[in-house]
């Protein structure tokens, strides 16, 4: 699905290395977790791979189902198929959430060659898909991501994603900021999109989003480089004795 | 006080080919205003009312030739809004392009058959509002209007009116001059919606004193002309009665010079006095919000929401006002002025002034200029919407709040659409 080869990556207006040589391959329908101490490139990771501006690639590719996404308008990386949760959802005022989801769906249906969804056929989708996570019909006419609170933020991240149906999925700590149950609510919207054609990559830096969401690998990132790779003791074994050893070892 | 030579060099010129005409109180009332304006000349732009535009076109001797404006496959604005049409060419009423001027509840007359009739509503609204908005500031381009203009509508509304009045300006001269003077009353209860659409002339001076009596309601929707070299000078002066209502949108896409004052008095408790605008400007664009609010009853609230989306060296102005007077407590007003401004080359010069006289009062006002958000922008592309689309989007929500003065759900879609369509044509 996604395969990440010796990706560098720096600033684009300061001479700073953030990735050092990424190297990450997704299959199709496995999820992989990247857990790291602060400042070890998790997040530019993600936002290099969605095509956030301020970033310059030095080195190497990220392929997504073998076409490159490096080269890709953001727009076009969404349409193939990649879908980033944020950490910190962007507030638009002005913009309902309604609109705002329908003119993405449709817009990426339209560059697929797709046919557009009607506004019926829209909301009908819409209001099932945010019964389940629990988002009320307000959530929806309100302006993206005004006034919501941290829950409803992750919450509306993960109606989006629904909407959209990507194959690739990043959530970039979609655990921060949630009590357990909203993270629970989060994770069962995480999970009722598991199949065999989508891939997760989620970004946390705590075990506990790993209990609801179960990862088939986890990746411990340092220093712009994934520096050891497991299964889900991986991630068991950071919570108990923190990364110090890891980072060692890896020295 | 001796006037500065270049105020009354600028009236003489301007004024040269210009005769005052009429008999009756029409007459008197032009008559006074002649006086009137010369003893205030026409602004230069030394005057401190004129600091960020420069008059000089709009009291120039002859209007700057302005080239005709093709607006293509673009629907007339409120083309779908079914009303009383009365259509102006070149700034003359032109009946037989109008529809009869007939509606329940409104008398409609034209200036040319006011005079000599004792119209004796008009004559407390004519030229008398316009002549108690020079104080604090003198606005002599309203006074020549009031002297000179034999172009106009009264229209008295004493119920409520079944479908809006709309005027319809259409520009077929290049030298077109147009001097447009309306008179509005609402009587006690009545309500009125006016709309006003199109290219009035290469250049237009023009006056609307709307009088709202107490619980009266009147709304005021304007779409002004695509054309991008007119020159105008517009005032609304309105006088809002207690529990009445006044409420003024304008849509500003193009012109080269654009002056749009809004002299507002609550003279009554509990008024409500709306006044917002949405400008768009491409390249040679001047766009000038002038307001001064007044506030004199209790209780009353008044807003100004302008919001300006400048490119490619465009220029936006906004001077507003709010005066609360002694004894207008409980007052409560805002004021926001705001600009996007889609690249480095154009500017933003705003002068927000509060001036307050009463002790229990909430004012509020904010001025800002900004560009579009890189963030949403980003979030937006990320979701697979194209990043113009979603340039689009953020400027139409920037612009969301004036449009959202607009109380008319039909009319607001027509102004939404007009400037999407805009968006579309003006790359940025």
């Amino acid at each position: 699905m996604l395969n990440i080869k010796n990706l560098h990556v720096k600033l684009e207006e300061e001479d700073k290395v953030i990735l050092n040589g990424v190297d990450l391959s997704i299959g199709a329908g496995e999820v992989h977790a990247i857990m790291g101490p602060n400042g070890s490139g998790k997040s530019t990771l993600s936002y290099v791979l969605a095509g956030r501006e301020g970033y310059t690639v030095t080195d190497g590719s990220a392929l997504l189902e073998g076409e490159e996404l490096l080269e890709l308008e953001p727009e076009a990386r969404a349409a193939a198929g990649l879908f980033l949760a944020f950490q910190y959802p962007v507030e638009i005022p002005g913009v309902g959430n309604m609109t705002f989801l329908r003119t993405a769906v449709n817009a990426q249906r339209k560059a697929r060659g797709e046919e557009e969804l009607s506004a019926g056929e829209f909301l009908k989708i819409v209001r099932a898909k945010a019964k389940t996570l629990q988002i009320d019909a307000d959530m929806l006419k309100r302006p993206v991501n005004v006034g919501f609170s941290g829950g409803e933020k992750k919450r509306n991240e993960i109606l989006q994603m629904a909407m959209l149906e990507p194959k690739m999925c990043i959530l970039d700590e979609t655990d921060s900021g949630l009590d357990v149950d909203a993270m629970k609510l989060v994770a069962e919207g995480v999970n009722a999109l598991r199949d065999a054609g989508r891939s997760f990559l989620v970004i946390t830096h705590y075990q506990r989003l790993l209990d609801h969401i179960k990862p088939d690998f986890v990746h411990i990132m340092a220093a712009g480089r994934i520096i050891k790779s497991g299964g889900p003791e991986l991630a068991l074994e950071v919570e108990n004795n923190g990364y110090a050893d890891l980072l060692a070892e890896a020295e | 006080m001796m006037l500065v030579q270049a105020k009354t060099d600028a009236l003489t010129a301007r004024s040269g080919a210009l005769t005052v005409s009429g008999s009756g109180w029409l007459g008197a009332a032009r008559r006074d205003a002649v006086a009137r304006l010369a003893a205030m000349g026409l602004p230069t732009k030394r005057d401190e009312y004129w600091r960020y535009t420069d008059p000089a076109s709009l009291t120039a001797a002859t209007p700057t030739p302005a080239a005709l404006f093709d607006a293509g496959d673009e629907a007339p604005a409120f083309d779908g809004i079914d009303a009383v049409k009365l259509v102006f060419v070149d700034g003359v009423f032109d009946p037989a392009q109008s529809d009869d001027p007939a509606l329940a509840g409104v008398e409609i007359t034209h200036l040319s058959q006011a005079e000599g009739v004792d119209i004796h509503w008009a004559r407390d609204v004519y030229g008398v509002l316009e002549t108690r908005g020079q104080t604090p500031v003198q606005r002599p381009l309203a006074t020549l209007n009031t002297a000179y203009a034999t172009q106009g509508f009264l229209i008295r509304a004493t119920a409520k009116a079944a479908k809006p009045v709309s005027f319809l300006y259409q520009n077929r001269s290049t030298t077109s001059d147009a001097l447009l003077h309306h008179c509005i009353k609402l009587e006690h209860g009545a309500e009125l919606t006016l709309l006003e659409s199109g290219p009035a002339a290469a250049r237009i001076t023009a006056v609307m004193e709307v009088e709202v009596a107490d619980g009266a309601r009147f709304h005021h929707i304007r779409s002004q002309g695509r054309d991008h070299e007119r020159r105008a000078a517009t005032h609304v002066f309105s006088r809002v009665g207690a529990g009445a209502l006044f409420k003024s949108f304008t849509l500003t896409a193009n012109g080269c010079l654009t002056r749009n004052e809004q002299i507002v008095e609550l003279v009554g408790n509990d008024g409500v006095a709306h006044v917002a605008g949405a400008a768009v400007g491409d390249g040679i664009f001047h766009h000038d919000d002038t307001v001064f609010m007044t506030h004199e009853g209790q209780r009353c609230e008044s807003r100004q929401v302008f919001k300006k989306v400048l490119m490619n060296g465009a220029v936006g102005v906004f001077q507003g006002k709010i005066l609360v007077k002694q004894g207008a407590q409980k007052t409560d007003g805002y004021q926001i002025s705001q600009s996007l401004l889609l690249d480095g080359d154009s500017q933003f010069l705003a002068k927000p002034e509060l001036e307050i006289y009463a002790d229990d009062v909430k004012c509020s006002h904010g001025s800002t200029s900004g560009a579009i958000d890189d963030t949403a922008l980003f979030y937006l592309q990320s979701r697979g919407v194209p990043k113009r689309m979603a340039q689009s989007l953020l400027v139409l929500a920037f612009l969301a709040e004036a449009i959202g003065e607009i109380e008319d759900e039909a009319i607001a879609e027509d102004i939404r659409s007009r400037l999407e369509g805009w968006l579309q044509r003006h790359e940025h």
